[in-house]
C-alpha cells in the first residue's frame, strides 16, 4: 500500500533531516507504522540504492541502515571515511550530493558538521536521512529510542526520564530531549557542570512548558524515575584531554546501584558504552539498551520503506 | 542670546518637508540600522545619536531627505532595534507612522555564531526563522541553534 493511503503522508519523498519537522501525531502514526516491520523480511524495496556517505566514523548507524536495507530488497552504495571521499579533495557538500544524487533512489549522510544533513537534502530532490550531524540531531536514534519507550513502558506520556552524563555533546540526548517535548513527561537531566544541557535546548524545554530539573546528583533523584537513559563521555569530543580525565568516571551504573534504586526501571543507552553501565546489569530485566540496538533495524527498515513511498498497512 | 541659550546649546535640526523619521533607535544603532536598510538616498540624511529620550533614556535617531521607506524595507531593523518607530512625512505631516515586523524568515543577513555550523563551511545563505519577537530568538536553519536579542551578530 502506498504512504497516502495509509495516512502517513508526512514521510513519503519527505527527508528525516530533523526531529522539529515531526508533529505528535506523525511520531504516532510512525511507531505503529515501524511495529509492523519488525521481524519483516520481504523484498519491497527491490531495485532501490542507498548512498550512505558517512563523513564521520560509525559501526551501528552504518550497519544497521545496510542491514535494514538488504533486508528489504535494497542495496547500498556509499564510502564510510571522509578521507576517501572527493570532499578531502576540496569538493563542496552540496557538489557531492549533486553527483551521488545520479547513483541512488535515497541518501543517507553522517557528517560532523551542524546542519550538514539540511543542506544536503536542499542539494537534490531525493529523500535525504540524518544520520547524525554534528552535536545536532540524530533522528533515527530518536525515533528507535521512542518505539523502545513504547515497547517498554506501553506509553510515550507520564513518565519521569532521568538523562545522564554528556548531556553538553551528545547529539542522541538533544534529540530525544526536544523530541519528548512533544508529549507529557518530567524530565531529569543529570550530569557534571562542564556537561550540562546546552542552554538553547533548556530554553526549548521553558518555551514547550516541559517540567524539568538539572542536577549533579544522580541519587537524589534515581528513586524517582521510570527510565534511566544513560550516555557515554565522548572523548573524541573533547578537545582537552585533562577535562575528559575529570569527567570520564563521573556515573557508573551498576546491578548494587540498579538494586539500591529499586522500583520498576528501564535502563538506556544509545551504545557503545564505555563503563557507564557495568555488564553486570545485561541481563538485568529493565536493560533495554540492546533491544535498542535490535528496534534500530526494525525502525531503519520503516524510515527506509516510507520515504521511499512504500508502506506495510 | 539667552541664559537657557548660553548654558545649554541646541543644535536644531531643520523640520522635514518630505521623507522618513526613524525615531527610538536604541542608542548606538543608527549607523548600523542605515548600512542595513541598504537603501539609496536623494536627500540629505540627518543622523542624531545618544539623544536624550522621555521613553528609553537614550536614543538615536535618522531623518531622511526625499525618501520613504517602506513597511518591507523597515522589518530588518528590527533585529537591531526592535522598537524603533517609522514616521513618514509629506509636506510636513506625519502621513504614516510604523513599527518595524520582524520577517518569519531572515535570509542572508545574520552570521550563525556556531564555528562547527555547515553555514560557516560551505558557501551558503545563511537563513534564520523567527520563534519569538520581542525579545527576539532566532533559530539557524542549519545548526537549529538559538540567538537572542543580544547575540544577533549582522553580517
Amino acid at each position: 500500500m502506498t504512504t497516502q493511503a495509509a495516512g502517513l503522508e508526512a514521510f513519503a519523498g519527505r527527508d528525516l533531516v530533523s526531529m522539529r519537522d515531526f508533529q505528535r501525531e506523525e511520531l504516532l502514526a510512525f511507531l505503529d507504522e515501524a511495529a509492523r516491520f519488525e521481524d519483516f523480511s520481504e523484498p519491497i524495496l527491490a531495485g532501490k540504492v542507498m548512498g550512505s556517505l558517512f563523513f564521520e566514523p560509525s559501526t551501528r548507524t552504518h550497519l544497521s541502515f545496510d542491514s535494514a536495507m538488504q533486508r528489504l530488497g535494497g542495496s547500498s552504495i556509499g564510502f564510510a571515511d571522509a578521507k576517501v571521499s572527493s570532499t578531502a579533495k576540496g569538493e563542496s557538500l552540496s557538489d557531492t550530493i549533486r553527483v551521488v544524487e545520479n547513483y541512488c533512489d535515497i541518501i543517507l549522510i553522517r557528517h560532523p558538521r551542524e546542519g550538514a544533513a539540511r543542506l544536503a537534502a536542499e542539494s537534490t530532490s531525493l529523500p535525504v536521512i540524518n544520520a547524525g550531524d554534528g552535536t545536532n540531531q540524530h533522528p533515527t536514534q530518536t525515533l528507535l529510542d521512542l518505539y523502545t519507550i513504547r515497547q517498554t513502558r506501553g506509553r510515550l506520556d507520564n513518565l519521569k526520564i532521568a538523562f545522564i552524563g554528556d548531556l553538553k555533546y551528545s547529539r542522541t540526548v538533544h534529540s530525544l530531549i526536544e523530541t519528548l517535548t512533544h508529549f507529557d513527561n518530567e524530565l531529569f537531566l543529570v550530569s557534571p557542570t562542564s556537561l550540562r544541557t546546552p542552554a538553547s535546548f533548556i530554553d526549548e524545554l521553558d518555551d514547550r512548558g516541559t517540567v524539568y530539573t538539572e542536577d549533579e546528583d544522580f541519587f537524589s533523584i534515581a528513586s524517582d524515575v521510570d527510565i534511566i537513559y544513560t550516555t557515554r563521555i565522548q572523548q573524541e569530543r573533547f578537545p582537552d584531554p585533562i577535562e575528559y580525565e575529570k569527567v570520564k568516571n563521573a556515573y557508573r551504573i551498576d546491578r548494587a546501584t540498579i538494586e539500591k534504586i529499586g522500583g520498576n526501571l528501564t535502563l538506556m543507552h544509545p551504545l557503545p558504552r564505555l563503563n557507564e553501565i557495568s555488564t553486570d546489569l545485561d541481563d538485568f530485566e529493565g536493560s533495554a539498551y540492546f533491544e535498542q540496538a535490535r528496534n534500530g533495524v526494525t525502525v531503519r527498515k520503516a524510515v527506509l520503506a516510507l520515504l521511499l513511498g512504500k508502506s506495510r498497512v | 542670546m539667552s541664559d537657557h541659550q548660553a548654558t545649554e546649546p541646541i543644535i536644531r535640526v531643520t523640520a522635514l518637508r518630505e521623507g522618513t523619521v526613524i525615531d527610538h533607535l536604541v542608542a548606538g544603532t543608527a549607523l548600523k540600522a542605515l548600512f542595513v536598510l541598504g537603501i539609496e538616498f536623494e536627500g540629505a540624511v540627518t543622523i542624531g545619536l545618544n539623544l536624550d529620550s522621555s521613553k528609553m533614556e537614550r536614543k538615536d535617531i535618522i531623518k531622511i531627505e526625499r525618501r520613504e521607506v517602506s513597511q518591507k524595507e523597515v522589518s530588518k531593523i528590527a533585529l537591531i532595534s526592535p522598537r524603533a518607530t517609522f514616521s513618514i512625512i509629506r509636506d510636513f505631516q506625519v502621513v504614516k507612522k510604523f513599527t518595524p515586523e520582524l520577517p518569519k524568515l531572515i535570509e542572508n543577513l545574520i552570521v550563525c555564531p556556531n564555528p562547527s555550523c555547515i553555514s560557516s563551511e560551505e558557501r551558503v545563505e545563511t537563513k534564520f526563522a523567527v520563534e519569538r519577537s520581542d525579545p527576539i530568538k532566532v533559530r539557524c536553519h542549519y545548526c537549529e541553534r538559538t540567538q537572542h536579542e543580544e547575540e544577533i551578530k549582522l553580517l
